[in-house]
């Protein structure tokens, strides 16, 4: 181009020099304003059509909203909305209509590579499709006696079908077993390779010389066979991934940073050691640091798995993760993102995972034998025939490629896609979600379940426990200080206790304390037992305080979690071991305990003795289930032989574990160990269905009397068998 | 047997039609919400311009 060209006139940007840092500003001001942004909510509740008609209606009601639609099967809502549109005001507008809403940050949803690789799959799946149709309706008339010339033109049509689509649709094939054999290993796909090869040229060659068997359908079939198990791992595969990036990106860490007096939300990314952080009651701490200003209480539940709220005032320091209750609190920021102490754990974590990784699975082992297996007979079988003929090339490799054939591992290959794939569906729609591979087999050959106790067997919410013997006075004076403040035992007290409140004025909250006001000019106060004045109690409480009275307690014990006790009595019903291992004091561990009866408890356990105690079981030989939810259970949900934890759990838990429950019910833990020891059982008769088929279908190959009609019904009923048997589930 | 030569090509010319009829719908991304467009027929609100 000459140094006169026009200026680029689809971008629109004038000729002037001056001008040239005008576009890159214009665009950062564009990325940082865009006109319409795209939201992405998770929608765990819908489930039918009025659920989409009503969710679509009121983002579409709802101002700045252009376009929205539902998708059912990944239960996501997509928005094109005006950039002040937040998610946080369209999950209100869908819990207003009842649904359930949580933001997704779409970065994290990157299933365009996924995505793509299981259309390629599925594009193969139907181009083998087609050519096996066409190809099996001209072999009908082959083994329906077709001769000479027509069987012929049979043959020559089929292999012009045939031999573009093995090419094309045995790529992945191919490609892996070329991988497989340059470091000097027979995996699966060598075979299978072979088969395709072999049986593709050899009736090309009999074609060419007017032969009578010609495995050209066989060939098809089995391209395609081996391509549906394939399909049918991939998607199961992607499913779970895109569940688990789905919960990665629920929560979307942003912290409120202040700088000269100004108050800056940005993504914790950008936080640096040594900024001031605000944290605002009910927010969750988002990095580690000490606190400059403020008092409060925190809850390190899901860091300790104590369940009594502790004090927080300047010079404390807290850990991300911790959630701030009362007051607002000024943290100057010693570790943040990486460095954070969450993260630190998340990586302990993914060093244990490595480990898991190692487990073998059934399908590895049983291609493990396969293998060579096929590769000796078939060459045994082309070295007798050469042998037997004197020399025969030509009967010789025909016989071996049939042997290839039959002993095709069709079966073998869905064998355990389908059964993963009707288990994995099944288990989802019980809102229990497989994260990885092998997650299943390591579950139904669990026999001890060891259960964390705040945040998993409970919701970790209070509820009060000793309302009946506390005075009706009492009662009204709690109630009526309790509702002044939103700290998580006075918003239990306010919810439980009825009747009419006291009439207390000048009702004030004093962070990190408690709530006190004036009932008939005496000074009332509901707080910490330090600040009314007595000793507190063992167990979570709080007390009240009236002027000339003995304070009184309120105890609270953790409200149980839905589905538990169902869980534990299935669990044991099915012959487990049930132990409850907990952070929490041993009053609480023990009320506990006895109260859903689980006999064998320890409580106090600190994180590492957590793991000590799930290594101390897999070392005595048991396989250990975990199922826990806080941050001092992902050492122990690492260390176990396979781990659950509740999708309201800490990320790192999540990520430490294997599968996530959905739902806040627990009944669908004792759900998935029996279905995941079926979903075993029935791989295992897969594998006995199709070796069973191999025993009647090599020797005749062997012997030479294996029709191409024979291969194809073999194939076809092999296949068929274990994929219904994998239906059977339930 | 001259039939051959019309049936064969009009056998693979529909088989040929359903492969390219489902490439497109593949490519078209009609495979990405099963279950939901099995449930948005059942909607009964009036939609003349039904969302992409």
């Amino acid at each position: 181009m000459g140094y006169d060209a026009p200026a680029d006139l689809s971008s629109g940007i004038s000729a002037c020099p001056a001008c040239v840092a005008a576009p890159s500003a214009q665009r950062l001001a564009a990325l940082q304003r865009p006109e319409t942004a795209r939201l992405i909510l998770s929608l765990p509740t819908a489930h039918c059509a009025v659920c989409m008609s009503t969710v679509e209606g009121a983002l579409k009601a709802h101002p700045g909203v252009s376009s929205a639609r539902v998708n059912l099967t990944l239960k996501r809502v997509s928005v094109e909305a005006e950039a002040d549109v937040t998610a946080a005001q369209l999950a209100e507008v869908l819990e207003a209509v009842g649904y359930e809403a949580h933001e997704l940050d779409p970065g994290l949803l990157s299933m365009t590579e996924t995505d793509r690789q299981g259309r390629e799959i599925l594009m193969r799946l139907g181009v083998a499709f087609f050519a096996m149709m066409n190809i099996m309706l001209l072999s009908v008339a082959v083994w329906s006696g077709a001769e000479a010339a027509t069987r012929d033109m049979f043959h020559w049509i089929s292999a012009l079908i045939a031999i573009p689509t093995v090419a094309f649709v045995g790529q992945p094939f191919f490609k892996s077993a070329w991988a497989a054999l340059r470091v000097g290993r027979l995996g699966m796909d060598v075979p299978i390779s072979l088969a395709l090869i072999l049986a593709s040229s050899i009736s090309l060659y009999e074609t060419m010389h007017s032969g009578e068997k010609a495995y050209f359908d066989a060939a098809v079939m089995l391209a395609f066979f081996l391509l549906l198990g394939r399909y049918l791992d991939h998607r199961s595969r992607a499913l779970a991934r895109s569940a688990a990036e789905e919960l990665a990106a629920l929560e979307v860490p942003r912290a409120i940073v202040l700088q000269d007096g100004q108050e800056f939300l940005r993504p914790i990314a950008q936080v640096a050691k040594g900024d001031l952080v605000l944290v605002r009651p009910g927010g969750r701490m988002p990095v580690d640091g000490v606190v400059v200003e403020g008092a409060s209480e925190v809850d390190r539940g899901l860091l300790t798995g104590e369940s009594l709220p502790a004090f927080a005032g300047p010079g404390l320091a807290v850990s991300a993760g911790e959630v701030n209750l009362t007051g607002p609190l000024t943290l100057r920021v010693t570790a943040a993102g990486r460095d954070s102490s969450l993260h630190r754990m998340a990586d302990l974590v993914a060093v244990a995972e490595s480990a898991r990784n190692r487990y073998t699975t059934l399908a590895e082992r049983a291609a493990r034998i396969y293998s060579p297996l096929v590769h000796i007979l078939s060459f045994s079988a082309f070295a007798f025939w050469l042998w037997k003929t004197g020399g025969d090339v030509r009967f010789a490799v025909n016989i071996s490629a049939a042997v290839l054939i039959i002993t095709c591992p069709c079966a073998l290959g869905l064998a355990v896609p389908a059964v993963v794939t009707a288990a994995s569906g099944k288990l989802f729609r019980k809102g229990v979600l497989i994260k990885n591979g092998t997650a299943l087999e390591r579950l139904a050959e669990v026999d001890v379940v060891v259960f964390d106790k705040t945040g998993t067997l409970t919701l970790g919410t209070p509820t009060p426990s000793n309302l009946d013997t506390v005075s009706a006075e009492d009662q009204s004076v709690a109630l009526a200080l309790a509702k002044a403040s939103s700290h998580p035992l006075a918003m239990a007290l306010a919810g439980r206790i009825s009747g009419v409140p006291a009439p207390v004025t000048d009702l004030r909250e004093v962070p990190g304390y408690g709530i006190e006001g004036q009932l008939n000019g005496q000074t009332v106060r509901l707080g910490r037992a330090a600040w009314v004045g007595v000793e507190g109690l063992a167990q979570t409480a709080t007390y009240l305080a009236i002027a000339g009275q003995d304070p009184v307690p309120f105890t609270f014990t953790d409200q149980i979690r839905p589905g538990a006790e169902a869980a534990i009595a299935g669990l044991t019903l099915q012959g487990k071991r049930i132990k409850l291992v907990s952070g929490d004091t041993e009053a609480a561990v023990h009320a506990f305990a006895s109260q859903v009866g689980i006999a064998d408890w320890v409580a106090g356990a600190l994180p590492a003795e957590k793991a000590a105690i799930v290594r101390g079981l897999a070392d005595q030989g048991h396989k250990v289930l975990m199922v826990g939810d806080g941050l001092n259970d992902t050492a122990a949900l690492a260390a176990a032989h396979v781990s659950i934890s509740p999708a309201q759990a800490l990320d790192a838990a999540r990520v430490a574990s294997d599968i996530v429950l959905l739902g806040r019910d627990l009944a669908a833990i004792a759900d998935a160990t029996r279905i995941a020891r079926q979903a075993t059982k029935r791989m295992v008769e897969n594998f006995q269905i199709s070796a069973a088929y191999n025993v009647i279908a090599v020797p005749l190959a062997l012997m030479g009397g294996a029709t191409p009609l024979a291969a194809a019904l073999a194939m076809s009923l092999s296949s068929i068998t274990v994929s219904l048997n994998a239906l059977r589930l339930r | 047997m001259q039939i051959l030569t019309v049936l064969i090509p009009v056998s693979l010319f529909l088989g040929f039609i359903g492969l390219v009829a489902f490439i497109w719908a593949m490519r078209t991304r009609q495979f990405d919400d099963p279950e939901g467009d099995a449930s948005r027929i059942l909607t009964k609100d009036y939609d003349d311009k039904p969302a992409p």
